[in-house]
């Protein structure tokens, strides 16, 4: 029945409280959400997490949906966002983690294992700086360059420079994995 | 320009995985509860479904899944990875992936066994438990977990890591199976006993690596080297070493006997039983459950398991114990007051209605625990957190220095810790085995029911009465009968020579009725497998205790005391083997072997295998029956 009702209005109606709306919304967009989530974190198990994250505070949030943007602009702001603070704690944990455990993390061979198993591009996405991970992880995922830029919070000249550096630097490893 | 970048969307698209059923349905009834939480809509909301259990049709769908998205992908990207260098002179692109033995079949074999899990908590769901008086017959050793021992000094270096530039090297992983971190160093070395007559290290008690091992072996995939600690190996089974008489914590059984792989050479065997307080003066427990609830563990074999393994755990509680359980990852910090044992069905109710849910808050999930332990601690009681998680730690405190501190202290204080391991892909078995040691406690890992069953119901006194603080060991060889010696296993365990009378520094501890179990190969003086040439200007040595082999000292504290009481006894050849040192033997070279042993020749599976049979003895709980089988297993992994 609501099949045709566009985002935007669903989400109107969820932040009104209608709870209908907000699950069908949901329905629709968890796993536009999930894929630029694994997108942002490069990991099966990280991007569960953020997605956990962001379905327990998407009630709160919706609320404040205006409609002033497109909802999958507003929805991708949530995601990024939500992953930023995600990688802040974690960097926080992964220094923890290096001080206490120091003694007990003293090889690591099993990464090894664990590098050569990984899906290339997911890799090489994970060593580029956040900035540009997540500017190619939105084109990567059909948005223009001008709703990335939205959705950052940049413009959109930023984002296209950012793309190409991105490119650039997946290019140069590439090259030096090839010359290893 | 754009070319490239389409050839890239395409990448990113076949790379990106679809999201696991069971935990979208999860999430989403996750937003759902909260929306109506926000609105208080409390006329539309209805009983959630619990999202934790997905049946066994959902486990095939995931396995179908991985298998399209693993097996798929690598091939996809790798090829447009290719496209995308194209301007670049290459030879063939390695793509890094399908090193032998880990293509994806494992990671299916992985959903099947949780699938299989899954079954049997069914199964046992419908039996309750009936395993009452008789737990405590079973004294083996469990898992107890020490402290800093300086090891493996931790400025090894990583050869994974040099592959990629990467800025989280904990966060490596790819879809759902990998983070895993093991925590070892190099199989200890040959020592001459004129240089270094003394050998110290900590105790151990911890099984975590066995469990490990054999859910590998298991999914049909020999185990990492650094997975195997061969002493968690031997320490997994029961021994039956005398018990202590009269007051004295732990009693000590020393035996020498023939090396299995080297009929030139000796094995002294080291047999510590911890004395088994009266039961039924125990006195009462305050148990935390500090519990992991981020989406990660919505998986059959994590949160599912874990709360059977706690539903039997609770049959094993007095009615004067408490049960309190705090989540984290979990926007609900405590979901459960502190109970009085006897009230199983608040308990229970409370547990399983734990799902993986809520915002990853990760606010002070283990200061909370502490706080509520201290809040339940009474003179006399027993206070201990049991963190549950499967590899992520994010548990409140970041800072190194304040958390290291943070637990030492409660540690100080009395409050033990121990951490149990849920399913693999993102288990940090390094870090577990660092929070267990800081805060005196066990390590375990839980892949089965069965697993839950030994650490929980079996072992369950030991694992949660402390008798001995800080135990140490230091055998000094004499260098006039023994020319060399190496120590087997408790690499990771190592102390400084100095350390053995230092009070202050921290070693590993024992549990009621726990058993410890350690193994020196040593070479008699004038053996033919004397590996090295005696030394010319050497001393002669003489006197009355020429004909000693060593000397055994032994360091503990009494839980809660301050200065450490000694115990030596002498090691002579004269002293008689024992019935367990065959199996614990064959146990030992079982490890050294999935380690790439070096020192045992052309002794193999075949010969571990006979070995064991033959010392396996009564065997009443199976565990060595299931070891010989595991042998087996590894010698046809190991022959592919």
């Amino acid at each position: 029945m609501r099949m045709n009702v566009t985002d935007e209005e669903l989400a109107k109606a969820a932040a009104r409280g209608d709870r209908a709306a907000f699950s069908t919304l949901l329905e629709r967009c968890y796993d536009r959400m999930f894929h630029l989530a694994f997108r942002l974190t490069g990991s099966r198990a990280e991007a569960e997490d953020l997605t956990q994250d962001i379905c327990a505070a998407l009630p709160a949030k919706i609320v404040r949906f205006d409609g002033r943007a497109r909802f999958t602009t507003w929805l991708y702001r949530v995601v990024v966002n939500a992953a930023h603070d995600r990688r802040r704690r974690q960097a926080t944990h992964v220094r923890a983690a290096d001080g206490w455990g120091s003694w007990e993390i003293a090889r690591r061979e099993a990464d090894a294992e664990t590098a050569e198993r990984i899906d290339w591009l997911t890799v090489a996405m994970r060593g580029l700086p956040d900035d540009l991970r997540d500017t190619l992880a939105l084109v990567l995922d059909e948005m223009t360059h001008a709703q990335a830029a939205e959705i950052l919070g940049v413009s959109e000249g930023t984002v296209s420079w950012r793309i190409s550096e991105a490119k650039q630097k997946l290019r140069t490893q590439r090259q030096e994995e090839d010359r290893a | 320009m754009s070319d490239d970048l389409d050839d890239l969307r395409a990448a990113m698209r076949a790379a990106t995985p679809e999201p696991d059923a069971a935990t979208r349905a999860a999430h989403l009834a996750l937003a759902r509860k909260n929306f109506d939480l926000i609105q208080g809509s409390r006329d539309t909301a209805r009983p959630m479904s619990d999202g934790s259990k997905p049946g066994l049709w959902t486990g095939v769908k995931i396995m179908l899944n991985t298998l399209t998205s693993r097996a798929g992908l690598t091939a996809t990207t790798a090829i447009v990875a290719v496209a995308f260098v194209a301007l670049t002179p290459m030879r063939d692109v390695i793509v890094p992936g399908e090193a032998p033995g880990f293509d994806p079949a494992p990671a299916i074999s992985a959903r099947e066994a949780g699938g299989a899990a899954d079954g049997t908590l069914r199964t046992v769901q419908e039996a309750p438990v009936e395993i009452a008086e008789d737990f405590i017959a079973d004294t083996a050793p469990a898992a107890q977990r020490m402290s800093k021992t300086l090891a493996a000094p931790a400025a090894a270096p990583e050869p994974g890591q040099a592959m990629m530039p990467m800025p989280q090297p904990d966060m490596l992983m790819p879809s759902d199976a990998t983070t895993e971190v093991f925590a070892n160093a190099d199989s200890n070395p040959l020592q001459i006993t004129a240089e270094t007559p003394v050998s110290t290290f900590s105790i151990d008690v911890d099984t975590a690596s066995y469990a490990v091992l054999r859910n590998s072996l298991m999914q049909g995939r020999l185990p990492a080297r650094d997975m195997v600690r061969v002493e968690e190996l031997v320490n997994y089974f029961p021994y039956d070493y005398p018990a202590p008489a009269g007051d004295a914590p732990f009693q000590t059984t020393v035996s020498v006997a023939p090396t299995p792989w080297n009929a030139d050479t000796r094995l002294v065997h080291i047999g510590i039983q911890g004395a088994l307080p009266d039961i039924a003066e125990r006195p009462p427990l305050n148990l935390v459950f500090l519990i992991d609830t981020s989406g990660s563990m919505n998986q059959p074999n994590k949160l599912p398991l874990l709360k059977q393994s706690f539903a039997l755990m609770l049959g094993q509680l007095r009615d004067e114990d408490q049960v309190a359980i705090v989540t984290y990852a979990g926007s609900a910090g405590q979901v459960l007051e502190p109970t009085a044992a006897s009230d199983r069905q608040t308990i229970m109710t409370a547990l399983n209605r734990l799902d993986a849910g809520g915002s990853t808050a990760g606010q002070a999930g283990l200061q909370q625990a502490y706080a509520t332990a201290a809040a339940m601690a009474q003179e006399g009681d027993v206070s201990r957190v049991i963190l549950a998680t499967d590899g992520d730690f994010n548990v409140g405190l970041s800072d190194p220095s304040a958390l290291e501190e943070f637990i030492a202290d409660k540690r100080r204080s009395g409050t033990y810790l121990s951490v149990l391991g849920f399913g693999r892909g993102n288990l940090d078995d390094a870090t577990m085995q660092a929070l267990a040691q800081n805060g005196n406690g066990q390590a375990a890992y839980i892949d089965t029911l069965a697993e839950a069953q030994k650490v929980l119901v079996d072992q369950l006194t030991g694992a949660l009465f402390p008798i001995a603080d800080d135990v140490k060991i230091q055998v000094e060889f004499n260098p006039a009968t023994v020319a060399e010696y190496r120590l087997i296993g408790y690499e990771t365990r190592a102390l400084r020579r100095e350390d053995f009378n230092n009070d202050t520094v921290d070693a590993g501890d024992i549990g009621a009725g726990h058993a410890v179990t350690a193994l020196y190969e040593i070479t008699p003086v004038g053996s033919p497998a004397r590996l090295t040439d005696p030394l010319r200007y050497g001393a002669a040595p003489t006197g009355a205790i020429g004909d000693e082999l060593g000397f055994l000292r032994l360091r503990y504290k009494a839980p809660g005391s301050e200065t450490s009481r000694l115990i030596e006894t002498e090691i002579t050849t004269d002293m008689p083997a024992q019935g367990d040192t065959e199996f614990a033997a064959a146990i030992a070279g079982f490890g050294q072997l999935l380690r790439g042993g070096r020192y045992l020749g052309n002794w193999g599976y075949d010969e571990a295998i006979a070995l064991a049979s033959a010392g396996k003895g009564e065997d009443p709980y199976g565990y060595r029956t299931e070891a010989i089988q595991l042998m087996r297993l590894a010698q046809s992994l190991s022959a592919q």
